[in-house]
């Protein structure tokens, strides 16, 4: 029964004390959560522990749970805010490895023959700044509506376009170098 | 141009790599573990009016869920055996690690099982690893953020203007959100405002766009392992700016936001001057007992910038550069900072020149280069600015800077002032270049300074950057009196450098001093061969400034030592050779020149009493330390913090001391809680 109950009803008895609806929720979820961190990252490892992260926060989260977006939009907001929090972290204590950036370094170290695809991946997103990753991991990644993408990221629709169509102009420079 | 490239991308995006079935069950279990903790502990256990205060005793279960949390992610630096990657990520968060009520990293919860980092992506990442010994934490982060910082970068990728404002219309807080953030947490912590439902209650990792700059607490140094302290002099005071307010709004502020130095040096001392054949300034080293430790002493270091006579200072070209967007329209922010200017434009000499360019997303200038004796023109040209105008183009900075390269002449000081609540989308295009940028335009003779209002959306580290790289001085303006502080009363010494890359290093003497603590400048801390490396940027001090650092000092054989003798370390005590406690290095170099000038002066156990200047600027580091948790102090606490301060307010012309005891006052009983 649980298995077909919608997530936002779900969730509501979840924030209430029900421990199976939270563990039906977090079944249910922890792969998206993964994925999507992963698309916001671009490090396995990093993508483990920013889900692991999250599902340990949850259950103070879901206090705050409203009922006021659906709960995958409310999902990916706490996944994209954690990743902030991380990137931030990061970059305010430690000129860290940044997943997506952190593959620059190690391109010229020579990558796995069967990686050519991968490698072309992390050149693009490793072109594009985090507020672009982010659009696109949500846009691309998560095949989101601007609309979508705009309610998780809390933004208006117009940035979001505005943000792919700079996507598009910095992969179009990409293939243009491809080309030479 | 087709869409793909874009379906290309998509498609790369859909081959997320397998997930490790080990880690997913793990991340449930712990879910789990946290949801019936959570149902123990009752729902009224919550409370957020501690909130931003992660000190451990008497934590409530989120506290204790958060440090949980943040032991979970450092989980790699206990690891040792794991890759440098995963250690660079855990150089992030060691700050909570060692704030443990113990002071030292204990072993993880049964839910956090250690396991080394999952091999899978093998990242190649050992280029980048700054020391893989996780014992200095990164304490470098200064020089960190001056390679230009994520969070520098993130706000800079200018997007389309009218984007932007749109942005910016979506940012500012529904009033029911607005509301219940207040109730939630006085303290402007719900600064996410696109999304206030999750910040309310949750308590957990904490949402905010408030970034602070900040390293670990300096640890206890042993002298035979680490003779030499090398560090760039610090005369932010933006630290001290965000405290204040936190605490008049009844909270205390995250302990992170506490940057123990910049609180020393938010007062002006009146140490000794130097004369005037002397060095530009004057350094002064007192030895004194420790408050709060009687085993140990402090080293009260102390430098004094010369004042020229205001008439003799050289005429001043100041392009006021003013963030108009929509978020400033707040009495805290634009009308204040009108305020403020307006306070300057008025100390201003006849032949000074003022020119204000605005930027809303957009850039335009306001008022072209003016003379200050046209002073109703200039404060015309302020008082009609407003909010939310926009104009074509992005260019802020570069205008700002055109401007000021325009009106500059021979001998004079230019000088863009960046007044702003935050967000510094100022347009230059290259994100990553820009402190790069406004270092280029250092050197070529024009500083930046940067003022911070409104609190909520503060960009802290990268205001820091970007003072740092431009010479400047970073000040976080919450009141009118504030704007006095800053820009009048030390108007010449803000706009005024008069000793660029001003670096200090103490060499201890083994044979008097077994042990030392730099107490503050953990963002500020250099590696000991920049001392002598001239292109090294270091902090600058301006006209009648004056720079205070404290070390804490234990003598060989003193029942406060707190590290062991290395058992199989060198053995042979250090031969006393003098009663000089160590040896103390300045380099500074006269505003414009390339190369730094030396100044060298022996520590001396003296047996003077420490003046009232010296003993406040100790009560201030107290203060600091407490608000940072230190585990330095011992039983010293509130009160011992507040006598101190009080006997030594000395003349407190403008009662910026009796303030400072004030708010101690007020922390002490927010602690209390």
């Amino acid at each position: 029964m649980l298995m077909d109950t919608p997530d936002e009803t779900l969730a509501q008895s979840a924030a209430n004390g029900d421990r199976d609806a939270f563990a039906v929720l977090v079944g249910r979820h922890y792969d998206r959560v993964r994925g999507l961190a992963w698309r916001l990252t671009g490090n396995a490892a990093e993508a483990d522990d920013l889900a692991q992260d999250v599902c340990a926060a949850l259950p103070a989260k879901l206090r705050g749970w409203r009922g006021e977006a659906r709960f995958s939009t409310w999902l990916y907001r706490v996944v994209v805010n954690a990743a902030h929090d991380l990137r931030r972290r990061k970059a305010t204590r430690a000129r860290a490895a940044e997943g997506w950036g952190d593959w620059e370094i190690a391109r010229q170290e020579a990558m796995a023959e069967d990686r050519a695809a991968q490698d072309w991946l992390m050149a693009a997103m490793a072109r594009l700044s985090p507020e672009l990753r982010d659009t696109v991991a949500l846009v691309l990644g998560e095949d989101m509506t601007q609309a979508e993408a705009a309610a998780v990221l809390g933004l208006s629709e117009g940035t979001i376009a505005w943000r792919m169509s700079e996507v598009k102009k910095r992969l179009r420079a990409l293939a243009a170098e491809e080309v030479k | 141009m087709s869409d793909d490239e874009l379906e290309k991308l998509r498609a790369a995006l859909k081959v997320a790599p397998a997930t490790d079935t080990d880690r997913r069950a793990e991340a449930i279990a712990l879910a789990m573990k946290n949801f019936d903790r959570m149902q123990e502990a009752g729902q009224g256990s919550a409370d957020p009016a501690r909130h931003n205060q992660d000190r451990l005793t008497g934590a409530g279960f989120l506290n204790g869920v958060r440090e949980m949390l943040n032991r979970l992610t450092s989980r790699p630096v206990l690891g040792l055996t794991t890759s440098a990657a995963a250690l660079l990520i855990g150089f992030g968060v060691i700050y909570p690690l060692v704030k443990s009520p113990t002071g030292v990293p204990v072993a993880i919860e049964a839910e956090a099982p250690v396991k080394p980092a999952p091999a899978e992506p093998a990242p190649v990442a050992e280029p980048v690893a700054p020391d893989p010994a996780p014992s200095p934490p990164a304490a470098d982060a200064d020089r960190v953020l001056s390679d230009a910082p994520e969070a520098a970068t993130s706000y800079l990728v200018a997007p389309a203007p009218k984007a932007m404002e749109r942005q910016r219309a979506l940012g500012a807080p529904a009033p029911l959100a607005a509301t219940r953030s207040e109730g939630a947490a006085p303290m402007g912590v719900v600064a996410d405002t696109a999304m206030p439902e999750m910040d309310a209650l949750s308590g957990m990792p904490e949402e905010n766009t408030e970034t602070f700059a900040n390293a670990a607490p300096n640890p206890v140094k042993v002298t035979a392992e680490e003779p030499v302290s090398t560090f760039s002099i610090d005369v932010d005071t933006a630290s001290y700016g965000v405290i204040r307010q936190s605490l008049t709004m009844g909270s205390l502020p995250p302990p992170e936001a506490v940057r123990v130095e910049e609180v020393v040096n938010y007062f002006p001392y009146g140490y000794p001057a130097p004369g005037a054949e002397d060095a530009p300034f004057r350094s002064t080293v007192t030895v004194m007992p420790t408050p709060w430790n009687a085993g140990t002493r402090l080293v009260h270091v102390a430098l004094q910038g010369r004042l020229p006579a205001i008439e003799d200072r050289p005429p001043l070209n100041l392009v006021f550069l003013i963030d108009t967007s929509g978020s400033m329209e707040d009495p805290a922010k634009l009308p204040l900072l009108k305020q403020s200017f307006a306070l300057l434009v008025n100390q201003l000499r006849p032949e000074d020149e003022v020119a204000i360019v605005a930027y809303a997303g957009s850039a335009g200038t306001v008022l072209e280069p003016t003379p200050a004796r046209d002073a109703g023109r200039i404060l015309a040209a302020l008082d009609n600015l407003a909010a939310g105008g926009s104009t074509a183009g992005a260019e802020g900075l570069e205008l700002a800077y055109r401007v000021a390269e325009g009106m500059a002449g021979d001998g004079e000081v230019s000088r863009v002032i960046l007044a702003t609540d935050g967000d510094f989308n100022v347009g230059v295009s290259d994100p990553e270049g820009l402190t790069a940028y406004v270092g280029k335009k250092r050197d070529a003779g024009t500083y930046l300074s940067v003022l911070g209002f409104g609190r909520g959306n503060l960009d802290d580290a990268t205001m820091q950057a970007l003072a740092q790289n431009g010479n400047g001085q970073a000040a976080y303006i919450d009141t009118a009196q504030e704007a006095r502080k800053v820009l009048v009363d030390q108007l010449t010494g803000a706009l005024f450098p008069i000793a660029d890359d001003v670096k200090i290093q103490v060499e201890w003497n083994p044979a008097e001093v077994a042990e030392y603590r730099l107490i503050g400048y953990e963002t500020r801390a250099l590696a000991r061969e920049d001392f002598n490396n001239d292109r090294v940027d270091a902090g600058e001090i301006g006209a009648g400034h004056s720079v205070t650092a404290i070390y804490e000092i234990t003598a060989p054989g003193s029942a406060a030592l707190r590290n062991d003798p290395l058992r199989y370390g060198t053995a042979e005590p250090p031969l006393a050779t003098s009663d000089e406690l160590g040896f103390l290095r300045l380099r500074y170099k006269a505003p414009g020149e390339s190369e730094s000038r030396l100044i060298e002066t022996p520590i001396l156990p003296g047996t003077d009493e420490a003046g009232t200047e010296a003993r406040f600027a100790v009560a201030m580091a107290g203060f600091g330390q407490l608000l940072r948790g230190s585990v330095y102090l011992g039983d010293w606490g509130w009160d011992q913090a507040i006598e101190l301060a009080l006997s030594a307010r000395g003349d407190d012309p403008f009662g910026y001391r009796i303030e400072a005891v004030n708010l101690m006052r007020m922390a002490k009983a927010l602690d209390a809680r």
